[in-house]
């Protein structure tokens, strides 16, 4: 598959949810995307994220101690082709 | 919860003519009194084991099941061609496993058929495996239900040297937990790590045992597979309407005379499929889908059981599990004990589920008990909100849909027990299944 290009497909954030361990560092490097639950676990909401948000998520992602933090680029919309 | 082990009875059909058209699994056990291989080839007649396996059986094999609309008689419910694609999709040599570790308490269907019908899930497995180009079948019992791997150990020796065995059958016993029978916790403890579900972001991922591919399959979806293959699946079609076709066994407990494991027409009215147990009062409401399913209540009986008809009034179908409540018990307190099962219950691996459930169960028990703080009833709806969907597996999102059930079904009991004043039943013993020994 072709990389994407930025802007043509989604980013969305997620969490695995069996390496997460409650550092809680996602929520303090990207509070406008994660939360924490009553027990400090991350609470993400899967829309997507707006560009300006892409390159901080990118980097509270490398720095989670679990590498929980997902940042996922889904295929574009559509399978139109350049 | 009682330490007691209950082995489930398959009780007789309601009269004798409704054998033929709702006893198709356990037809040669009816005819027969009979499990062993002689008496099942007898009633159902032989295998068609091919005698060339090519790419043009395998192909009619896979259109045959795809054309039946069989769907996994599990708890998904996911149409049974598409798991068989993605495995054929992927290289030889892979595994068939045979998913009969029922880890749901309230269900002994699967140890019912393996004990009855275990040839008629084995011919299921066999073809199946062959479609798929898989090197061996493997079986997984709990290691809490000797009976059901005994009944699997008799028939597997009896088919040794006869030709029903072209791909070699291994049995293996996972720890009798109720998420152990989530296909990648089997997956994952088959493969030599432990039975607890793996974190799949993207659905539709196949899943491997080293290189392998595996494909699992519920132990009653692989006896179907069977009849289909020997009647074709326009004869399995014949019954349960057309979006559910064909039969399911489903586990009837609970407030009844005659509790057990019947055949049933998908989409019989839920209050006839509740009449083959006898349900001992007024019914008012039924656990539907086990202990991570979704209550219904007793005004909805003429529901048809079948998938897309219980969801719309908030039902599960799931693993067929029924559980019927009388007036005489307190839904609040039932729901607080499944909660907290399940709770102890957790693969122990996501932490909204580790902590969630044994939070959203303590909920409930101060709820059932009739002494609520005042914050309770925002406090646990907020709980279930932040426990759904939250982990690798669908374990806690069960529990949430189970509890949530619970508020709107029994919503006038739930504001009485709210206001300190619980239901007369709260001191009644459960009507529940009790949990196995652990």
């Amino acid at each position: 598959m072709a990389p994407t290009v930025r802007g043509t497909g989604e980013v969305t954030v997620k969490v695995n949810p069996v390496a997460c361990e409650a550092y809680g560092y996602c929520a303090e490097l990207l509070p406008e995307l994660v939360t924490l639950d009553e027990w400090g676990y991350p609470v993400v909401d899967g829309r997507p994220v707006p560009d300006r948000l892409v390159d901080l998520a990118v980097a509270a992602a490398r720095r989670c101690p679990r590498r929980a933090l997902l940042v996922e680029t889904a295929p574009p919309p559509s399978p139109r082709r350049r | 919860m009682s330490p007691t082990s209950s082995t489930v009875a398959v009780p007789p059909p309601a009269s004798p003519d409704a054998t033929p058209a709702a006893g198709t699994l356990f037809g040669a056990w009816w005819s027969s009194g009979r499990s062993d291989l002689a008496a099942h080839v007898a009633h159902f007649g032989p295998l068609p084991v091919p005698r060339r396996v090519d790419d043009q059986w395998c192909d009619r094999f896979a259109a045959a099941v795809a054309s039946s609309g069989l769907t996994g008689r599990g708890g998904a419910a996911f149409p049974s061609a598409r798991k068989l694609a993605l495995v054929r999709a992927g290289r030889a040599g892979g595994l068939l496993v045979v998913n009969a570790s029922e880890g749901e308490p309230a269900s002994a269907k699967d140890a019912a058929l393996v004990s009855c019908a275990p040839h008629l899930v084995l011919d299921g497995a066999e073809l199946t495996a062959l479609a798929v180009r898989a090197e061996r079948v493997v079986v997984c019992v709990a290691d809490d239900r000797p009976d059901t791997a005994l009944a699997v150990t008799y028939a597997v020796a009896e088919r040794a040297g006869t030709g029903l065995s072209p791909v070699p059958v291994d049995i293996r016993r996972p720890p009798g937990r109720f998420v152990t029978g989530e296909e990648s916790a089997l997956v994952s403890w088959l493969d030599g790590g432990p039975a607890a579900p793996s974190f799949r972001p993207r659905r539709g991922t196949l899943l491997t045992v080293g290189r392998r591919p595996v494909l699992v399959h519920n132990a009653e979806t692989l006896a179907h597979v069977a009849l289909i293959a020997r009647a074709g699946a326009a004869a399995f079609r014949r019954t349960g309407p057309a979006e559910a076709p064909g039969t399911l066994l489903t586990t009837i407990t609970g407030a009844v005379e005659r509790p057990g494991v019947y055949e049933v027409a998908m989409g019989t009215p839920l209050g006839e499929v509740l009449g083959r147990a006898a349900p001992r009062q007024a019914v008012a409401a039924v656990l539907t889908g086990g202990f991570g399913g979704s209550w219904v209540p007793g005004t909805a009986l003429a529901t048809p059981y079948a998938p897309g008809d219980l969801a719309r009034i908030g039902g599960v179908v799931g693993a067929g599990v029924l559980v019927v409540l009388p007036r005489s018990s307190c839904g609040v307190a039932e729901t607080a004990r499944i909660a907290a099962f399940m709770a102890g219950e957790s693969a122990g691996q996501c932490g909204p589920c580790v902590f969630g459930l044994p939070a959203v169960a303590a909920d409930l028990a101060a709820l059932a008990e009739g002494r609520p703080d005042a914050a309770l009833g925002a406090r646990l709806s907020g709980r279930l909100g932040a426990v759904d969907g939250r982990g690798a597996c669908r374990h806690p999102d069960g529990v949430v849909r189970m509890v949530r059930s619970a508020l709107s079904v029994f919503a006038d009991d739930v504001r009485a027990h709210l206001r300190g004043a619980p239901c007369p039943g709260l001191r009644r013993p459960s009507v529940l299944p009790p949990a196995r020994p652990r």
